[in-house]
Protein backbone atom coordinates (compact mmCIF):
# COMPACT_ATOMS: atom_id res chain seq x y z
CA UNK A 1 0.00 0.00 0.00
CA UNK A 2 1.67 3.01 -0.93
CA UNK A 3 2.44 5.85 1.70
CA UNK A 4 0.04 9.07 0.98
CA UNK A 5 1.92 11.39 1.66
CA UNK A 6 0.34 14.59 3.49
CA UNK A 7 -0.97 17.60 1.92
CA UNK A 8 1.54 20.55 1.10
CA UNK A 9 -0.57 23.08 2.75
CA UNK A 10 2.03 23.78 5.63
CA UNK A 11 4.85 24.11 3.66
CA UNK A 12 3.19 26.16 0.72
CA UNK A 13 1.81 28.81 3.40
CA UNK A 14 5.03 29.10 5.52
CA UNK A 15 6.72 30.06 1.89
CA UNK A 16 3.76 32.75 1.37
CA UNK A 17 4.52 34.28 4.91
CA UNK A 18 7.64 34.51 3.95
CA UNK A 19 7.67 35.69 0.14
CA UNK A 20 4.23 37.04 -0.10
CA UNK A 21 1.62 35.07 -2.30
CA UNK A 22 2.65 32.45 -4.53
CA UNK A 23 1.75 30.80 -7.78
CA UNK A 24 0.35 27.92 -6.99
CA UNK A 25 -1.07 25.64 -9.48
CA UNK A 26 -2.01 21.63 -9.10
CA UNK A 27 -2.26 19.54 -11.94
CA UNK A 28 -3.36 15.69 -11.22
CA UNK A 29 -1.92 16.02 -7.77
CA UNK A 30 1.17 17.26 -8.57
CA UNK A 31 1.74 20.64 -7.26
CA UNK A 32 4.10 23.88 -8.86
CA UNK A 33 4.98 26.72 -7.67
CA UNK A 34 6.44 29.39 -9.58
CA UNK A 35 9.49 32.00 -7.78
CA UNK A 36 11.34 34.83 -9.54
CA UNK A 37 14.87 34.02 -10.63
CA UNK A 38 16.04 36.42 -7.80
CA UNK A 39 14.44 34.66 -4.74
CA UNK A 40 15.21 30.99 -6.50
CA UNK A 41 18.03 29.87 -4.57
CA UNK A 42 16.44 31.02 -1.16
CA UNK A 43 13.14 29.50 -1.30
CA UNK A 44 15.01 26.47 -2.45
CA UNK A 45 17.28 26.58 0.66
CA UNK A 46 13.76 27.23 2.45
CA UNK A 47 12.46 24.19 1.18
CA UNK A 48 15.24 21.93 1.51
CA UNK A 49 15.44 22.99 5.34
CA UNK A 50 11.52 21.66 5.64
CA UNK A 51 12.39 18.46 4.48
CA UNK A 52 12.93 18.15 0.43
CA UNK A 53 16.00 16.68 0.73
CA UNK A 54 16.21 14.69 -2.59
CA UNK A 55 16.49 16.98 -5.99
CA UNK A 56 14.97 14.60 -8.61
CA UNK A 57 15.91 16.53 -11.56
CA UNK A 58 16.43 20.22 -12.94
CA UNK A 59 15.46 20.46 -16.15
CA UNK A 60 14.46 23.41 -18.53
CA UNK A 61 11.56 24.27 -21.61
CA UNK A 62 12.03 26.58 -24.35
CA UNK A 63 8.79 28.14 -24.89
CA UNK A 64 9.66 30.12 -28.21
CA UNK A 65 7.14 29.85 -30.48
CA UNK A 66 4.51 28.78 -27.53
CA UNK A 67 1.27 30.64 -27.44
CA UNK A 68 1.53 33.30 -24.40
CA UNK A 69 4.54 32.51 -23.19
CA UNK A 70 6.43 35.84 -21.33
CA UNK A 71 9.62 34.11 -21.10
CA UNK A 72 11.58 32.23 -23.20
CA UNK A 73 13.32 30.08 -20.87
CA UNK A 74 11.53 27.62 -18.05
CA UNK A 75 13.75 25.90 -15.47
CA UNK A 76 12.18 23.29 -13.46
CA UNK A 77 13.42 22.21 -9.98
CA UNK A 78 11.54 18.68 -9.03
CA UNK A 79 12.04 18.31 -5.45
CA UNK A 80 10.80 15.29 -3.13
CA UNK A 81 10.97 15.13 0.68
CA UNK A 82 12.14 11.06 1.17
CA UNK A 83 10.58 11.10 4.56
CA UNK A 84 7.38 12.43 4.17
CA UNK A 85 6.96 11.29 -0.07
CA UNK A 86 5.92 14.64 -0.87
CA UNK A 87 6.67 16.21 -4.44
CA UNK A 88 6.99 20.08 -5.10
CA UNK A 89 7.39 21.13 -8.61
CA UNK A 90 9.81 25.07 -8.46
CA UNK A 91 9.54 26.78 -12.07
CA UNK A 92 11.92 29.34 -12.73
CA UNK A 93 11.19 31.42 -16.04
CA UNK A 94 14.25 33.30 -17.52
CA UNK A 95 15.21 35.29 -20.59
CA UNK A 96 17.42 35.84 -23.34
CA UNK A 97 19.74 37.24 -24.21
CA UNK A 98 21.74 35.82 -21.05
CA UNK A 99 19.68 33.26 -19.61
CA UNK A 100 21.38 33.29 -15.73
CA UNK A 101 20.26 31.61 -12.26
CA UNK A 102 22.13 30.48 -9.52
CA UNK A 103 23.57 27.33 -8.47
CA UNK A 104 21.92 24.87 -6.12
CA UNK A 105 25.03 22.84 -6.19
CA UNK A 106 25.58 24.19 -3.17
CA UNK A 107 22.13 22.79 -1.67
CA UNK A 108 22.25 19.07 -3.64
CA UNK A 109 25.47 17.56 -4.46
CA UNK A 110 23.39 16.08 -7.87
CA UNK A 111 22.62 19.07 -9.14
CA UNK A 112 26.33 19.51 -9.99
CA UNK A 113 25.87 16.66 -13.54
CA UNK A 114 21.97 17.91 -14.13
CA UNK A 115 22.76 21.68 -14.74
CA UNK A 116 25.68 20.81 -16.56
CA UNK A 117 23.35 19.25 -19.00
CA UNK A 118 20.89 22.29 -18.91
CA UNK A 119 23.67 24.07 -19.58
CA UNK A 120 24.67 22.15 -22.68
CA UNK A 121 21.18 21.57 -23.87
CA UNK A 122 20.19 24.68 -23.38
CA UNK A 123 22.58 27.51 -23.00
CA UNK A 124 21.37 28.36 -19.05
CA UNK A 125 24.62 29.42 -17.75
CA UNK A 126 24.64 28.54 -13.83
CA UNK A 127 26.51 31.24 -11.70
CA UNK A 128 28.69 29.45 -8.74
CA UNK A 129 28.90 26.15 -10.16
CA UNK A 130 32.24 24.86 -9.71
CA UNK A 131 32.58 23.24 -13.09
CA UNK A 132 30.43 24.29 -15.63
CA UNK A 133 30.93 22.54 -18.39
CA UNK A 134 29.75 20.24 -21.53
CA UNK A 135 28.51 16.98 -20.41
CA UNK A 136 26.60 14.91 -23.58
CA UNK A 137 27.71 16.96 -26.55
CA UNK A 138 31.64 17.05 -27.51
CA UNK A 139 33.84 19.90 -25.55
CA UNK A 140 33.98 21.68 -29.38
CA UNK A 141 30.50 21.91 -29.98
CA UNK A 142 29.52 25.17 -30.61
CA UNK A 143 25.62 25.38 -30.26
CA UNK A 144 23.01 24.12 -27.87
CA UNK A 145 20.73 22.00 -29.65
CA UNK A 146 17.77 21.59 -27.36
CA UNK A 147 16.69 24.66 -28.07
CA UNK A 148 13.60 25.65 -30.57
CA UNK A 149 15.63 27.17 -32.95
CA UNK A 150 18.53 24.66 -33.12
CA UNK A 151 17.80 22.23 -35.99
CA UNK A 152 17.00 18.64 -35.45
CA UNK A 153 19.50 17.35 -37.86
CA UNK A 154 22.17 19.84 -36.96
CA UNK A 155 23.89 22.47 -38.43
CA UNK A 156 26.70 19.70 -40.32
CA UNK A 157 28.51 19.21 -37.16
CA UNK A 158 27.77 15.42 -36.98
CA UNK A 159 29.81 14.94 -40.44
CA UNK A 160 32.59 17.15 -39.57
CA UNK A 161 35.34 14.43 -39.50
CA UNK A 162 38.32 13.11 -41.53
CA UNK A 163 37.54 10.42 -44.17
CA UNK A 164 39.43 7.15 -43.73
CA UNK A 165 39.88 4.69 -47.04
CA UNK A 166 41.20 1.89 -47.71
CA UNK A 167 44.83 3.48 -48.55
CA UNK A 168 45.17 5.32 -45.06
CA UNK A 169 45.77 1.72 -43.68
CA UNK B 1 58.63 -34.29 -70.25
CA UNK B 2 58.20 -32.09 -67.82
CA UNK B 3 54.55 -30.14 -67.29
CA UNK B 4 55.21 -26.54 -68.24
CA UNK B 5 53.27 -24.51 -65.72
CA UNK B 6 52.64 -20.63 -66.16
CA UNK B 7 54.85 -19.09 -64.05
CA UNK B 8 51.91 -17.63 -61.96
CA UNK B 9 50.22 -20.62 -61.31
CA UNK B 10 51.96 -21.65 -57.58
CA UNK B 11 51.74 -18.10 -56.51
CA UNK B 12 48.37 -17.97 -57.50
CA UNK B 13 47.54 -21.28 -55.59
CA UNK B 14 49.74 -19.51 -52.51
CA UNK B 15 46.69 -16.89 -52.60
CA UNK B 16 43.90 -18.63 -52.79
CA UNK B 17 45.77 -20.45 -49.55
CA UNK B 18 46.44 -17.61 -47.87
CA UNK B 19 42.47 -16.49 -48.46
CA UNK B 20 41.25 -19.48 -47.22
CA UNK B 21 43.21 -19.45 -44.26
CA UNK B 22 42.49 -15.61 -43.63
CA UNK B 23 38.90 -15.85 -44.18
CA UNK B 24 38.31 -19.43 -42.16
CA UNK B 25 39.77 -17.41 -38.95
CA UNK B 26 38.38 -14.26 -38.81
CA UNK B 27 38.58 -13.06 -35.63
CA UNK B 28 35.84 -9.81 -35.15
CA UNK B 29 36.46 -7.07 -33.09
CA UNK B 30 32.93 -6.32 -31.47
CA UNK B 31 32.31 -2.41 -31.63
CA UNK B 32 29.16 -2.59 -30.24
CA UNK B 33 27.84 0.34 -28.81
CA UNK B 34 24.11 -0.06 -28.64
CA UNK B 35 21.06 -2.90 -28.80
CA UNK B 36 22.95 -4.31 -32.14
CA UNK B 37 25.82 -5.25 -29.61
CA UNK B 38 22.72 -7.69 -28.09
CA UNK B 39 22.25 -9.69 -31.19
CA UNK B 40 26.34 -9.68 -31.81
CA UNK B 41 26.51 -11.24 -28.16
CA UNK B 42 23.81 -13.73 -29.32
CA UNK B 43 25.07 -14.30 -32.58
CA UNK B 44 28.69 -15.69 -30.65
CA UNK B 45 26.40 -17.62 -27.84
CA UNK B 46 25.86 -21.29 -28.06
CA UNK B 47 22.39 -21.38 -30.54
CA UNK B 48 23.49 -19.42 -33.57
CA UNK B 49 27.16 -20.37 -32.82
CA UNK B 50 29.99 -17.72 -34.77
CA UNK B 51 32.51 -20.04 -33.52
CA UNK B 52 31.86 -22.50 -36.56
CA UNK B 53 33.08 -19.59 -39.17
CA UNK B 54 36.22 -19.35 -37.21
CA UNK B 55 35.10 -16.53 -35.55
CA UNK B 56 36.20 -18.10 -32.38
CA UNK B 57 37.65 -14.95 -30.10
CA UNK B 58 35.74 -11.75 -29.88
CA UNK B 59 39.19 -10.36 -29.18
CA UNK B 60 38.78 -6.57 -27.77
CA UNK B 61 41.63 -5.58 -28.77
CA UNK B 62 42.31 -4.12 -32.32
CA UNK B 63 45.66 -5.12 -32.38
CA UNK B 64 44.43 -8.82 -32.36
CA UNK B 65 41.65 -8.52 -34.53
CA UNK B 66 41.24 -8.83 -38.50
CA UNK B 67 37.22 -7.72 -38.63
CA UNK B 68 35.61 -4.61 -36.69
CA UNK B 69 31.51 -5.49 -36.77
CA UNK B 70 30.36 -2.20 -35.61
CA UNK B 71 27.17 -2.61 -33.74
CA UNK B 72 24.47 -0.01 -32.91
CA UNK B 73 24.28 3.73 -33.31
CA UNK B 74 27.80 5.93 -33.63
CA UNK B 75 27.74 8.98 -31.98
CA UNK B 76 29.56 11.95 -33.27
CA UNK B 77 31.57 11.83 -29.75
CA UNK B 78 32.35 8.35 -30.38
CA UNK B 79 33.33 8.34 -34.28
CA UNK B 80 36.87 10.00 -33.86
CA UNK B 81 37.62 6.90 -31.22
CA UNK B 82 35.72 4.61 -33.81
CA UNK B 83 38.22 5.48 -36.39
CA UNK B 84 41.41 5.46 -34.03
CA UNK B 85 40.26 2.08 -33.61
CA UNK B 86 40.22 1.32 -37.12
CA UNK B 87 43.47 2.37 -37.71
CA UNK B 88 44.94 0.70 -34.64
CA UNK B 89 44.18 -2.99 -36.34
CA UNK B 90 46.68 -4.49 -38.66
CA UNK B 91 45.57 -5.49 -42.14
CA UNK B 92 44.45 -7.32 -43.86
CA UNK B 93 41.23 -5.62 -42.06
CA UNK B 94 37.54 -5.97 -42.86
CA UNK B 95 34.63 -3.89 -41.87
CA UNK B 96 31.02 -5.28 -41.24
CA UNK B 97 28.47 -2.25 -40.23
CA UNK B 98 25.61 -3.97 -38.50
CA UNK B 99 22.39 -2.88 -38.32
CA UNK B 100 20.59 0.10 -39.86
CA UNK B 101 22.47 2.84 -37.20
CA UNK B 102 25.26 2.00 -38.06
CA UNK B 103 24.34 1.58 -41.76
CA UNK B 104 22.73 5.32 -42.16
CA UNK B 105 21.94 6.21 -39.27
CA UNK B 106 18.77 4.25 -39.01
CA UNK B 107 15.78 6.36 -37.42
CA UNK B 108 18.50 8.63 -35.54
CA UNK B 109 18.30 11.62 -38.04
CA UNK B 110 19.50 13.76 -35.10
CA UNK B 111 22.24 16.30 -34.67
CA UNK B 112 24.38 13.91 -32.54
CA UNK B 113 24.27 10.67 -34.37
CA UNK B 114 26.31 10.03 -37.89
CA UNK B 115 24.19 8.79 -40.38
CA UNK B 116 26.44 5.89 -41.91
CA UNK B 117 29.62 5.03 -40.54
CA UNK B 118 30.75 4.70 -44.03
CA UNK B 119 31.04 8.43 -44.47
CA UNK B 120 34.09 7.75 -42.72
CA UNK B 121 35.35 4.70 -42.71
CA UNK B 122 35.30 2.08 -45.64
CA UNK B 123 32.83 -0.69 -44.92
CA UNK B 124 32.59 -4.10 -46.87
CA UNK B 125 29.59 -5.46 -45.42
CA UNK B 126 26.29 -4.22 -44.36
CA UNK B 127 23.83 -6.08 -42.79
CA UNK B 128 20.15 -3.98 -42.63
CA UNK B 129 18.11 -4.42 -39.59
CA UNK B 130 17.04 -3.46 -36.03
CA UNK B 131 18.73 -5.49 -35.12
CA UNK B 132 19.60 -7.79 -37.73
CA UNK B 133 18.61 -11.24 -36.60
CA UNK B 134 21.30 -14.04 -35.53
CA UNK B 135 21.72 -15.39 -39.14
CA UNK B 136 21.15 -12.31 -41.15
CA UNK B 137 24.88 -11.47 -39.47
CA UNK B 138 26.17 -15.15 -40.01
CA UNK B 139 25.37 -14.64 -43.60
CA UNK B 140 26.90 -11.81 -43.86
CA UNK B 141 29.84 -13.24 -42.89
CA UNK B 142 29.42 -16.01 -45.29
CA UNK B 143 29.22 -13.53 -47.88
CA UNK B 144 32.42 -11.72 -46.30
CA UNK B 145 34.30 -15.09 -46.31
CA UNK B 146 33.06 -15.61 -49.99
CA UNK B 147 34.47 -11.34 -50.56
CA UNK B 148 37.92 -12.64 -48.69
CA UNK B 149 38.21 -15.51 -50.94
CA UNK B 150 37.37 -13.38 -54.30
CA UNK B 151 40.14 -10.69 -53.64
CA UNK B 152 43.44 -11.54 -53.80
CA UNK B 153 46.83 -10.00 -51.54
CA UNK B 154 49.15 -10.75 -54.41
CA UNK B 155 47.14 -9.03 -56.81
CA UNK B 156 46.26 -6.27 -54.13
CA UNK B 157 42.65 -6.43 -55.20
CA UNK B 158 41.24 -6.61 -51.59
CA UNK B 159 42.09 -3.18 -51.37
CA UNK B 160 40.30 -1.22 -53.26
CA UNK B 161 41.62 1.82 -55.37
CA UNK B 162 40.06 4.50 -56.17
CA UNK B 163 39.58 3.72 -59.67
CA UNK B 164 37.68 1.27 -58.83
CA UNK B 165 35.67 3.28 -56.51
CA UNK B 166 35.36 5.71 -58.98
CA UNK B 167 33.95 3.22 -61.75
CA UNK B 168 31.26 1.48 -59.26
CA UNK B 169 30.34 5.25 -58.38
CA UNK B 170 29.38 5.84 -62.16
CA UNK B 171 27.29 2.53 -62.23
CA UNK B 172 25.56 4.21 -59.14
CA UNK B 173 24.92 7.71 -60.20
CA UNK B 174 23.86 7.43 -63.26
CA UNK B 175 20.57 5.93 -62.14
CA UNK B 176 17.97 8.10 -60.63
CA UNK B 177 17.50 8.17 -57.17
CA UNK B 178 14.41 7.18 -56.48
CA UNK B 179 12.46 9.70 -53.93
CA UNK B 180 10.82 7.98 -50.88
CA UNK B 181 8.50 10.73 -50.45
CA UNK B 182 5.34 10.76 -51.89
CA UNK B 183 5.18 14.51 -52.29
CA UNK B 184 8.58 14.81 -54.33
CA UNK B 185 7.42 11.92 -56.51
CA UNK B 186 6.60 12.80 -59.63
CA UNK B 187 5.93 9.85 -61.26
CA UNK B 188 4.04 8.67 -58.52
CA UNK B 189 2.06 12.31 -58.72
CA UNK B 190 1.21 11.63 -62.41
CA UNK B 191 -0.40 8.30 -61.38
CA UNK B 192 -2.73 9.48 -58.90
CA UNK B 193 -3.82 12.67 -60.63
CA UNK B 194 -4.83 10.44 -63.89
CA UNK B 195 -6.78 8.39 -61.30
CA UNK B 196 -10.91 9.50 -60.94
CA UNK B 197 -10.74 10.37 -57.53
CA UNK B 198 -11.66 13.70 -55.57
CA UNK B 199 -9.58 13.41 -52.94
CA UNK B 200 -6.20 15.95 -53.46
CA UNK B 201 -3.20 14.82 -54.46
CA UNK B 202 -0.38 13.92 -51.82
CA UNK B 203 1.73 16.30 -50.24
CA UNK B 204 1.82 19.77 -49.56
CA UNK B 205 -0.20 22.04 -52.44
Amino acid sequence: MPHTPPPLDNVLQSLASRWGTLDVSTYRNQTRIVVAESVSLEVLEFLKAEGFDLLVDVTCVDYLEYRGALNRYGLVYLLTATTTNQRLTVRVFVDDPTPCVRSVVPLWEAANWLEREVWDLFGIHFEGHPDLRRLLMPEEFAAHPLRKDYPLQGRGERHNFPILTRHDG
Amino acid sequence: MALELPENVVVSRLDELANWCRKNSLWPMPFATACCGIELMATGASKHDLARFGAEVFRFSPRQCDLMIVAGRVVMKMLPVLQRIWLQMHEPKWCISMGACASTGGVFDTYAVVQGIDRFLPVDMYVPGCPPRPEQLIQAIIDLQDKIQREGTISGREFDTVERQQRKRALVESIEPLTLDASRNPLLQQQLSGLHTNAPPLGRS
